[in-house]
C-alpha cells in the first residue's frame, strides 16, 4: 500500500503523457524480504551509534568558541598608524555589495578637518546588517584596505534602526599611540606615502596641531609619547 | 544620436554627393565630407576616442582613434598608408579601405600603445575621482588598453585641484590634453577662459595664472581647499589656523567675477560634462556621489524660456547634479551654468512643507502664521476668496514660472470660480501695448521661428541681450554666425560681451528711443540702417520682454517685421511665460489666444468649460490689480510664485499684499508668505510633472524626478475651487491635458495689433542720465539661492556710462559712481563703455544693485549720476573682451 502511494507521488501520474505505457521502475536494487522486515528498525542505528561519539554541541552563549581566522564577521574601518582613517569615501564597497547593504557619502578633507590622507574621506558610512550577507565582496573592492572583516559574529539587536551600523560603530578602536582624527597628514607626505605603508605613527607636528585645537583629546598623551619616542 | 557634419548650415535642398568605402570589410555610403569615425558609428563600429565630439571641430589631439587605412592611388591600386591614421580627422574618400581595431592587429596595437602613453601620467586615483564610474578613459582603458602597466617610474604630479572659477576645478594630472574644453569655449561659447599653456611634459590646461605658471614674484598657486558641510566654499573662518595663501590678483585690466577672479563664462559647466577624464570637475558636485548610485530622470530646465533638455541625477530623494540632455532641436548638448547648477533653491531651508494659516486676534487683526491641515487651510482660503468674490473682487497673479498646466489652472480658476478676468502672470514691468502685442502676434500662434531658424537667417535683436537673457539662443546664434549663415543686429544701448561674440552689429539706441530706431531701419539716409534692412529682409526679429517698458517699441517691431517681410518672435525670460500666455493668464486673453472681448470666443470657451457664461469685462493687469488692492477695488489676491522685488513697483506690491486677503501658493517662504493669510505649499519642478513652453511655442513636457508628497499648483487650485463649490476638473495631469485638448486651437478673430505712437523720451539734465537696465544671467534671483559656487562665477556688477558722461560728472574708469533717484542710490564701479551719451546702465537685480527696490524706477527713467564715495565691491580696471 505504502509502496503504491510512494510510487504514485514520485512519478507524478499527471506529468506522464496520457496513455503512456511506461510504469516507473526504480534503479535502486530492491531489498530482500529480511531487509524489508527490518527496515523500520534500521533507522534507529544512526541514533544509537551517535550516543557513543564525542559531543559537538556548543554551549553558546555560555561558552564562546573562537571562529576560524578568516571568518566573515562584522566589518571594521581601519586607520593608519598615525590615526587617520583609511576610508576615502569612494563607494566602491557600496558598488560591489550584492545586497545593497552599504551606504557611503564622500566629502572633502579640508585643512581644518583632515580625516584621511588625500582629498576625500567618507563622511557617512553605514552598513545595514539586516541586509549584509557577509560575502566579503566589499573587502575585495576596497582600494585602501580600509574595510576589513572582524571575527565578531554577535550581530543581533532589538530594533531595525539599531542594525544599521554607522561610521562611529564601524571604526576600528584607536591603537596604542594613535592620534584621533581629524588632524593634518604627516608633514611632507602625500597620500601615496600612506598607501605604501611608509607612515608608522604620529609625528610631533600632528600632536601639536591636535594639542592646539583639541587640547582635551584623550589620545594626545599616548600619541605624544610615541611621537617623541620615534624621534 | 547626434550625427552632425561639421559646419552643416542646414541648407536643405542641396544634394550632398555620397561616398562609398569599406570599414572592416563592410561597404558603407555616407555623404561626402563625413569623417571615418562617424561612418563607423553608423555601422555600429565603436572606435575608442577622447578628443572627438560630434559638435566640435575635429582636432586629432588624443590619437586614440587610430585605424589602418588603405587608399586607391591614381591607377586605382589600393595602397596602404604607412602609419595608422586618426579616424576622427580623416574624411572618407571613395574606395578607401579602413580596418579598425576589430579587424586589424596594427590598429589594435596602435590603440593599445596610445592608451599606454596616455596612462603614463594619469594618476591612479579613480576611487577619489568624480568621473570614476562614468569615465571614458576608465572604460576604454579596460576595452582597448593593456591589463597591466609597464610603467614603473614616478608619475608627473601637479598641485591640485586648481579653482578656475568658484565652480570649476581643474586637476591637471588627470588631463590627457584632448582639448575638448578649450575647443568648446573657443568654438561654441566663444569665451575662451582656458587654453593650453607650457610645452612638452609640462603642457597643461590653464588660464595663464602667473602663480600657476611659476612666474617670478607671482607667489604660490592656491589650490581648492574643499567645501563646508552645507556646500559653501571653504573659508578660513572660525579661529582655525591660517593656511599659506597668496592673494590672487588678475594681471592687467580684466572683468572680474563676483569672487574676484577674471570672469570666466556662463557656459563653463559644459566643459565638466564633456571632459573625458576627471580633469575638470564641478565644485558643487565634488565628492558628493558616484554615478552608480544616482538615478537619472530626463527633465526640462526651469530657469529660462529655452526649455533646455536636462538630466536630473538624484540619490535618495536629493538632486545631486544636473547635466545637459541631448536634444538637437533645442539645446543640442549644451546648457548654461544657471540651468546646470542652480537647483538647490528647490530644497532650500525655507521650503514650505505644510499649509499655513494666519491666526486672527480677537479684534480681527492679523496674527501669526501657524501650520494647519490642508482641509483647514483650503476652507479658510475658500471662505476668504468667496467673500472677496462676492464683494470687491479677487485678483490672480500666477507669476512667470508655472508650468503650462499650472498656469491653465490659474486661468480657469479666475474665470470659472472667481468670476473675474483679473489675472496676469507678468511679474515684471509690463504694459497694455505688450498685452495687445502678445494677443495679436504670439498667443496661440504655434511654432513659427525656431532655434534652427536662428542658425540660418539674419536676426535682429530688439531689447534682448542674448547671453544674459537666453543662453541657448546665444549659442545657436553664434553657431549660425560662425557657419556664415547668420548675421546679428542688435538695437541696444551698447555692444555687450555677448553681442561682440556673435559678431553682431550694434544699432545704438538710448532707452526709450528703440521705436525711433526700428522705424528708421531701411532709412536710405543712414547707410548703416539701410544695410541692416537689406540684410534683415526675410530674416527674424527677436523682441525681448523688456520692450514692454518702451512705449511704441512693440508696435514698431510689428511694423518693421511687416516692412522687411521678417518673422517675429518674442522672448520672455522666464520658463512659464509663453505657456501661461497660451493658456490664458492675461486679463484680455483666454486660452489659445481667444480675446476676452470677443463674444464668440467666450461662448466657445464657456461651452467647453461647461459654464453658462464667462466674465466679459477685460480684466486688470498686474499694476492695476495691485493699485486696486491698495485702493479697495479688490479684496483678495491669489498669488503664485511672485517675488515682489521683481515687480515694477515692489513697494506698491507689498502694500497691496498687506491690505488684502492673500492666498499664496509657494515653494519657499518669501515676502509674499510674510503677508499672506493662507499659504499653500506647492511642488518645485523636480517634484512634479508638467510642461514648459519655449519661446518658440514648443511644448517641453517633463516627468517628475523625485518622489514627493508636494502637490503641483493645479491640484491645489482644483481642491481650492472644490471648496468654492466649483469643479475645475483639473485634479490630475491627464485631466488638465484632456481639458486643453478639448479646447483646441482658436481660429477666430485675434486681438488687434497695437499701434502705439512713439513718445519722445525725457531729456536728462547735465548731471542726469537715462537708465538702461536688464537682468544678468546670474544675479539675485530666487531660483539661484543657496548655490555659493555658482554665485561666485557671476560677473561683478558694474555701472556703465559713456566717456562723455563720465567726463562731465568727473568719474574715472573703475572709480565708484553713484546713480540715484529720490528714493535711494546705487554705487558701483564705473566702466566707461562706448554708448550713447546721457545713458547709464545698471544690472536690475545684482548684489549691490537692486534697481527696482532701491531706486524704484525702471529702464527709461531719468536718474542722477554723480561720483561715488564708497562702493561695496572693489573697483575694476575696466573690461576686456
Amino acid at each position: 500500500m505504502a509502496d503504491d502511494d510512494l510510487t504514485r507521488r514520485e512519478t507524478g501520474p499527471l506529468d506522464r503523457p496520457a496513455g503512456s505505457e511506461h510504469e516507473y521502475e526504480s534503479l535502486l536494487p530492491r531489498k530482500g524480504a529480511v531487509g524489508r522486515i527490518f527496515a523500520p528498525a534500521a533507522g534507529f542505528g544512526v541514533t544509537l551509534s551517535s550516543m557513543f561519539r564525542p559531543t559537538v554541541t556548543e554551549q553558546y552563549p555560555f561558552e564562546k568558541v573562537p571562529t576560524k581566522p578568516r571568518y566573515h564577521g562584522r566589518h571594521q574601518l581601519n586607520r593608519y598608524p598615525d590615526g587617520l582613517e583609511k576610508c576615502i569615501g569612494c563607494e566602491l564597497c557600496a558598488w560591489a555589495c550584492p545586497a545593497d547593504a552599504i551606504y557611503v557619502e564622500g566629502a572633502d578633507n579640508t585643512p581644518e578637518a583632515q580625516f584621511s590622507p588625500g582629498e576625500r574621506y567618507g563622511r557617512v558610512y553605514q552598513i545595514n546588517y539586516l541586509r549584509c550577507i557577509f560575502c566579503g565582496l566589499c573587502i575585495e573592492a576596497c582600494p585602501t584596505r580600509a574595510l576589513t572583516m572582524t571575527n565578531d559574529y554577535e550581530l543581533a539587536g532589538p530594533t531595525r534602526r539599531g542594525m544599521i551600523y554607522e561610521k562611529a560603530d564601524l571604526l576600528a578602536p584607536m591603537g596604542e599611540g594613535m592620534l584621533a582624527a581629524p588632524h593634518p597628514m604627516v608633514p611632507g607626505t602625500e597620500d601615496l606615502e600612506y598607501y605604501r605603508g611608509e607612515i608608522t605613527g604620529p609625528v610631533i607636528e600632528q600632536v601639536d596641531w591636535v594639542a592646539q585645537w583639541r587640547p582635551e583629546d584623550p589620545t594626545l598623551d599616548a600619541a605624544r609619547n610615541r611621537a617623541e619616542g620615534a624621534r | 544620436m547626434t550625427s552632425t557634419t561639421t559646419g552643416a548650415a542646414g541648407t536643405s535642398g542641396t544634394v550632398v554627393p555620397e561616398v562609398t568605402f569599406t570599414i572592416d570589410d563592410v561597404e558603407v555610403s555616407v555623404p561626402k565630407g563625413t569623417l571615418v569615425i562617424r561612418a563607423a558609428e553608423q555601422l555600429g563600429i565603436q572606435i575608442p576616442r577622447f578628443c572627438d565630439h560630434p559638435l566640435l571641430k575635429p582636432a586629432g589631439a588624443c590619437r586614440q582613434c587610430l585605424v589602418e587605412v588603405a587608399m586607391p592611388d591614381r591607377e586605382g591600386n589600393l595602397r596602404p598608408m604607412p602609419k595608422p591614421q586618426a579616424s576622427c580627422t580623416l574624411v572618407a574618400t571613395p574606395g578607401m579601405v579602413v580596418h579598425t581595431q576589430r579587424t586589424s592587429a596594427v590598429a589594435d596595437k596602435a590603440q593599445h600603445g596610445v592608451m599606454e602613453l596616455l596612462l603614463i601620467n594619469h594618476p591612479l586615483d579613480c576611487p577619489t575621482c568624480d568621473k570614476g564610474g562614468e569615465c571614458p578613459l576608465q572604460n576604454q582603458a579596460m576595452s582597448n588598453g593593456r591589463a597591466t602597466s609597464r610603467f614603473v617610474d614616478a608619475k608627473r604630479t601637479f598641485a591640485k585641484p586648481l579653482a578656475i572659477s568658484t565652480q570649476i576645478l581643474l586637476d591637471r594630472e588627470r588631463c590627457i590634453l584632448c582639448q575638448r574644453c578649450t575647443r568648446f569655449s573657443n568654438e561654441i561659447a566663444g569665451d575662451q577662459f582656458i587654453d593650453l599653456q607650457q610645452r612638452g611634459a609640462r603642457q597643461q590646461i590653464g588660464r595663464f595664472d602667473p602663480a600657476v605658471l611659476g612666474f617670478d614674484g607671482a607667489g604660490q598657486a592656491t589650490v581648492f581647499a574643499g567645501a563646508e558641510d552645507d556646500g559653501t566654499p571653504y573659508t578660513r573662518a572660525g579661529g582655525m589656523p591660517p593656511v599659506d595663501e597668496s592673494p590672487e590678483r588678475p594681471i592687467g585690466p580684466a572683468a572680474l567675477d563676483a569672487s574676484g577672479r577674471p570672469f570666466s563664462s556662463y557656459f563653463s559647466g559644459n566643459t565638466v560634462q564633456i571632459c573625458p577624464v576627471g580633469a575638470l570637475t564641478g565644485a558643487s558636485y565634488r565628492f558628493r556621489s558616484r554615478p552608480f548610485d544616482l538615478a537619472s530622470t530626463p527633465s526640462i530646465a526651469e530657469h529660462d524660456s529655452n526649455g533646455s533638455a536636462i538630466r536630473v541625477d538624484h540619490r535618495r530623494g536629493v538632486v545631486m547634479r544636473r547635466l545637459a540632455g541631448e536634444d538637437p532641436v533645442v539645446n543640442e548638448e549644451w546648457l548654461t551654468d544657471k540651468d546646470r547648477f542652480a537647483f538647490t533653491w528647490q530644497t532650500a531651508p525655507d521650503r514650505l512643507t505644510a499649509p499655513l494659516v494666519r491666526d486672527r486676534t480677537d479684534d480681527g487683526a492679523p496674527g501669526e502664521l501657524r501650520e494647519a491641515s490642508w482641509a483647514e487651510a483650503l476652507t479658510v482660503a475658500a471662505e476668504g476668496l468667496a467673500a472677496a468674490r462676492d464683494g470687491a473682487g479677487v485678483g490672480v497673479l500666477p507669476g512667470g514660472r508655472p508650468t503650462m498646466e499650472d498656469a491653465y489652472a490659474y486661468a480657469k480658476l479666475a474665470r470659472v470660480a472667481l468670476g473675474t478676468n483679473d489675472v496676469d502672470h507678468r511679474a515684471r514691468p509690463h504694459s497694455a501695448e505688450e498685452e495687445a502685442f502678445l494677443g495679436h502676434a504670439v498667443a496661440g500662434r504655434g511654432i513659427d521661428v525656431t532655434f534652427a531658424d536662428l542658425e540660418r537667417s539674419a536676426v535682429l535683436l530688439v531689447g534682448f541681450e542674448p547671453e544674459d537673457e537666453g543662453g541657448v539662443v546665444f549659442l545657436r546664434l553664434r553657431k549660425g554666425v560662425l557657419a556664415g549663415a547668420t548675421r546679428v543686429f542688435s538695437v541696444a544701448p551698447f555692444a555687450t560681451r555677448g553681442l561682440r561674440r556673435v559678431r553682431g552689429t550694434l544699432l545704438p539706441a538710448a532707452p526709450g528711443t528703440e521705436p525711433e530706431v526700428l522705424d528708421a531701419i531701411g532709412d536710405a539716409e543712414d547707410a548703416e540702417l539701410a544695410a541692416a534692412a537689406e540684410a534683415l529682409r526675410g530674416g527674424v526679429v527677436l523682441v525681448g520682454e523688456r520692450m514692454a517698458t518702451v512705449p511704441g517699441a512693440l508696435s514698431a517691431a510689428l511694423r518693421l517685421a511687416e516692412r522687411l517681410g521678417a518673422r517675429l518672435a518674442w522672448l520672455p525670460r522666464r520658463a512659464g511665460e509663453r505657456g501661461a500666455l497660451e493658456v490664458g493668464t492675461l486679463p484680455t486673453l483666454l486660452p489659445g489666444g481667444r480675446p476676452v472681448a470677443d463674444g464668440a470666443a467666450r461662448a466657445d470657451l464657456a461651452a467647453a468649460w461647461g459654464v453658462e457664461s464667462l466674465p466679459s469685462t477685460p480684466g486688470r493687469d498686474l499694476t492695476a490689480i495691485l493699485t486696486g488692492a491698495v485702493s479697495g477695488g479688490l479684496a483678495a489676491l491669489v498669488v503664485g510664485g511672485v517675488d515682489p522685488a521683481d515687480l515694477p513697483d515692489p513697494d506698491l506690491a507689498l502694500r497691496a499684499l498687506e491690505q488684502t486677503f492673500v492666498v499664496s501658493l509657494e515653494v519657499r517662504a518669501s515676502a509674499v508668505t510674510e503677508r499672506a493669510d493662507v499659504v499653500l505649499p506647492v511642488a518645485p519642478p523636480a517634484e512634479k510633472p508638467g510642461t514648459f513652453v519655449t519661446w518658440e511655442g514648443r511644448p517641453r513636457p517633463f516627468a517628475q524626478a523625485l518622489t514627493s508628497t508636494a502637490l503641483p499648483d493645479h491640484r491645489v487650485l482644483h481642491a481650492l475651487a472644490g471648496r468654492l463649490g466649483v469643479d475645475l476638473g483639473l485634479g490630475t495631469l491627464a485631466a488638465v491635458h484632456g481639458d486643453l485638448d478639448e479646447l483646441g486651437a482658436w481660429d477666430g478673430v485675434r486681438a488687434d495689433a497695437p499701434d502705439m505712437a512713439y513718445s519722445e523720451p525725457p531729456t536728462p539734465g547735465a548731471d542726469q542720465a537715462v537708465l538702461a537696465s536688464w537682468h544678468l544671467l546670474l544675479d539675485l534671483g530666487r531660483c539661484q539661492d543657496g548655490e555659493a559656487f555658482l554665485a561666485g562665477t557671476a560677473p561683478r556688477p558694474v555701472a556703465r556710462l559713456s566717456s562723455e558722461l563720465a567726463a562731465r560728472i568727473g568719474v574715472d574708469d573703475g572709480a565708484p559712481v553713484t546713480v540715484s533717484t529720490d528714493h535711494g542710490s546705487i554705487t558701483l564701479p564705473a566702466v566707461i563703455t562706448p554708448m550713447p551719451d546721457a545713458v547709464v546702465w545698471l544690472p536690475v537685480s545684482s548684489p549691490g544693485s537692486t534697481v527696482r527696490t532701491t531706486l524704484r524706477v525702471d529702464a527709461g527713467a531719468v536718474v542722477t549720476v554723480a561720483p561715488g564715495t564708497t562702493t561695496d565691491v572693489e573697483p575694476t580696471d575696466g573690461e576686456q573682451a
